[in-house]
């Protein structure tokens, strides 16, 4: 029976294998290694004394006791049991037939079918555990695959998370300093808006100023010229009175009063004169206050034309208007309102002369200005026969720096914040009604 | 003599008459006003050679002063009218203008009567 030997051999070196005692105990892997080299020479033995020899069978059952001591007394061979498993029917049938063989041949005679029978069923067995056992191995590996591929995979996630970690806080970062920076932007631009607001108003004051001059000027003119012939008037009156000349001194004495009412009126027109130019350039207070629209209307028309006839001597144009008495006073911002007024004078007359040096003589500058009261609300138009306003730059005209005047003449804020003074301050609204090289028409609805 | 004055100020006419009141008394002078330089042509073209001396403002809605002194100047060439501007704006290029376009004088708001006066003495 040299089978046993060789399954020494092969099983102890399959654990060895299995369990890598070399590098895991290397004292048992040294007593393995002895009871291999020990099997080897028995087989060697048995092989070279050809025949039966009890001693080295009994040797090779002490061999397999042993190991089958040392895996189940072991916990560090647990995962050997199997294999133990496997081989043991084998190993206590093969030694029950030896015993037998050696203690009464009567009794092996007849148990010796049965005998064989088991041995054949205990290799069956051992061949059918090697192959579960295989089978479950492979299992096993394909599992540990799966698991490694799994971890592999898990780690990668966990170096991808970390570098999309990284990423985002990146990202973050600049998100954060790019919204500082917007923000600092914003704040900037809102002091610009301020400031353009700011000097867009010093830039129609500045139209305005020739205007002033002369609307000055001219109540200036009566103002003083009234106030010197009335005191010579007075001196005239006194010669009559002197003279006895009663009536003529009466005649004399009412051109006198005459003469002091119109130099009220007229100091009065330039003091308003000078409060409006002094109202246009204070920053809005948004105070709304009761204002008779007509004057103003009439105020800034004045101001718009002479302002345009300084700059130009040889502009002119006829102003026509139609102020709805009925109206009395309305709520708004004057200051305000004026400039939106202005704005839209300033652009009609600009119009008007731009068309009148392209057409020369056959064309008469016009604008017409009136006023009117209707349910609920006001309607103020500002017509003109101008240049009118190309279609494709309609939808333009109320965004900001959009100007189609050269560089330099426009700030291109005008109608911008026209828009917003009556749309978003007086809850009105500003249209614009236009035919190409005929006519605009901006009309302006306040709610009263 | 017989003076037009132009100017759309309707209370120059009170302002005339009055500074003038002993000319107009005396019958040394005659005023006739108008209030656009329209008016003023369409009485130049009614009264033809009457009026001697026109006082123009510069300044004035629809056809201003500077364009009806062209219009004279071009139409009423004999014997020329004497025209004299009298205008709000004293800055030196409203005087040149007037000037290059044939003005006789050029005076400004608020205007000197007594100046007037002298220089339509000399006339």
């Amino acid at each position: 029976m040299s089978l046993e030997f060789i399954l020494v051999i092969v099983v102890i070196r399959q654990l060895r294998k299995k369990l890598e005692t070399a590098k895991a105990f290397p004292k048992w892997d040294k007593i393995l290694l002895t009871l291999t080299i020990a099997a080897v020479c028995l087989l060697a033995l048995q092989i070279a004394f050809s025949g039966y020899t009890s001693l080295i069978i009994w040797l090779s059952y002490l061999i397999w006791f042993y190991l089958i001591y040392i895996v189940f007394s072991r916990n560090e061979y647990i995962t050997a049991k199997p294999l133990i498993f496997a081989i043991l029917p084998y190993i206590i049938l093969s030694l029950v037939n030896d015993i037998l063989q050696q203690a009464s041949k009567e009794i092996y005679k007849s148990w010796s079918n049965f005998l064989d029978a088991g041995i054949f069923f205990s290799i069956v067995w051992m061949v059918a555990m090697w192959i579960i056992g295989n089978k479950q191995k492979k299992a096993l590996e394909k599992e540990k695959q799966i698991r490694l591929e799994e971890e592999r995979q898990s780690k990668l996630t966990a170096m991808l998370k970390d570098q999309l970690e990284i990423q985002v806080a990146e990202r973050t970062a600049e998100l954060t300093q790019q919204k500082e920076e917007l923000q600092h932007a914003l704040t900037e631009l809102k002091s610009t808006q301020a400031q353009l607001i700011q000097s867009e108003k010093m830039a129609s004051l500045g139209e305005l100023t020739a205007g002033i001059a002369h609307e000055i000027q001219n109540p200036l003119n009566f103002v003083n010229n009234f106030s010197e012939v009335s005191s010579e008037l007075l001196e005239e009156m006194q010669a009559e009175l002197d003279a006895d000349n009663k009536e003529e001194a009466f005649n004399i004495a009412a051109d006198v009063k005459q003469n002091l009412e119109k130099i009220i009126y007229h100091g009065k027109r330039a003091d308003a004169i000078v409060k409006g130019m002094l109202q246009h350039s204070r920053s809005s207070s948004d105070k709304k206050e009761p204002v008779d629209i007509n004057a103003l209307t009439d105020e800034y028309l004045r101001l718009s034309y002479h302002g345009l006839r300084a700059k130009d001597k040889s502009f002119n144009a006829t102003m026509n208007t139609d102020f709805d008495g009925s109206i009395g006073k309305i709520n708004i911002v004057p200051q305000d309102i004026g400039r939106v007024l202005l704005n839209l004078f300033t652009n009609a007359f600009y119009s008007v002369s731009a068309k009148k040096k392209n057409l020369g003589n056959d064309y008469d500058p016009a604008i017409w200005v009136s006023t009117k009261k209707e349910v609920n609300k006001i309607i103020i138009k500002v017509r003109d026969n101008g240049t009118g306003i190309p279609q494709k730059v309609l939808d333009k005209i109320y965004q900001p720096f959009f100007t189609t005047k050269p560089t330099g003449e426009g700030t291109g804020l005008g109608l911008s914040l026209s828009y917003d003074i009556i749309t978003k301050m007086h809850g009105g609204t500003i249209t614009a009604e236009t035919k190409e090289n005929e006519f605009a028409e901006f009309t302006i609805e306040l709610p009263v | 003599m017989k003076i037009l004055v132009v100017d759309d100020e309707k209370d120059i006419q009170v302002l005339f008459e009055q500074r003038f009141r002993k000319e107009i008394r005396s019958g040394e002078m005659n005023f006739v006003f108008a209030y656009s330089g329209n008016e003023a042509l369409f009485y130049l073209g009614q009264h033809k050679h009457e009026a001697v001396l026109i006082l123009s403002d510069i300044n004035m809605p629809g056809m201003s002063g500077l364009q009806l002194l062209h219009e004279i100047k071009s139409n009423y060439k004999t014997p020329p009218p004497t025209v004299m501007m009298i205008t709000a704006y004293g800055d030196e290029e409203s005087y040149n203008k007037a000037m290059s376009e044939g003005a006789n004088d050029f005076l400004t708001k608020p205007l000197d009567f007594n100046l007037l006066k002298e220089k339509l003495k000399n006339i």
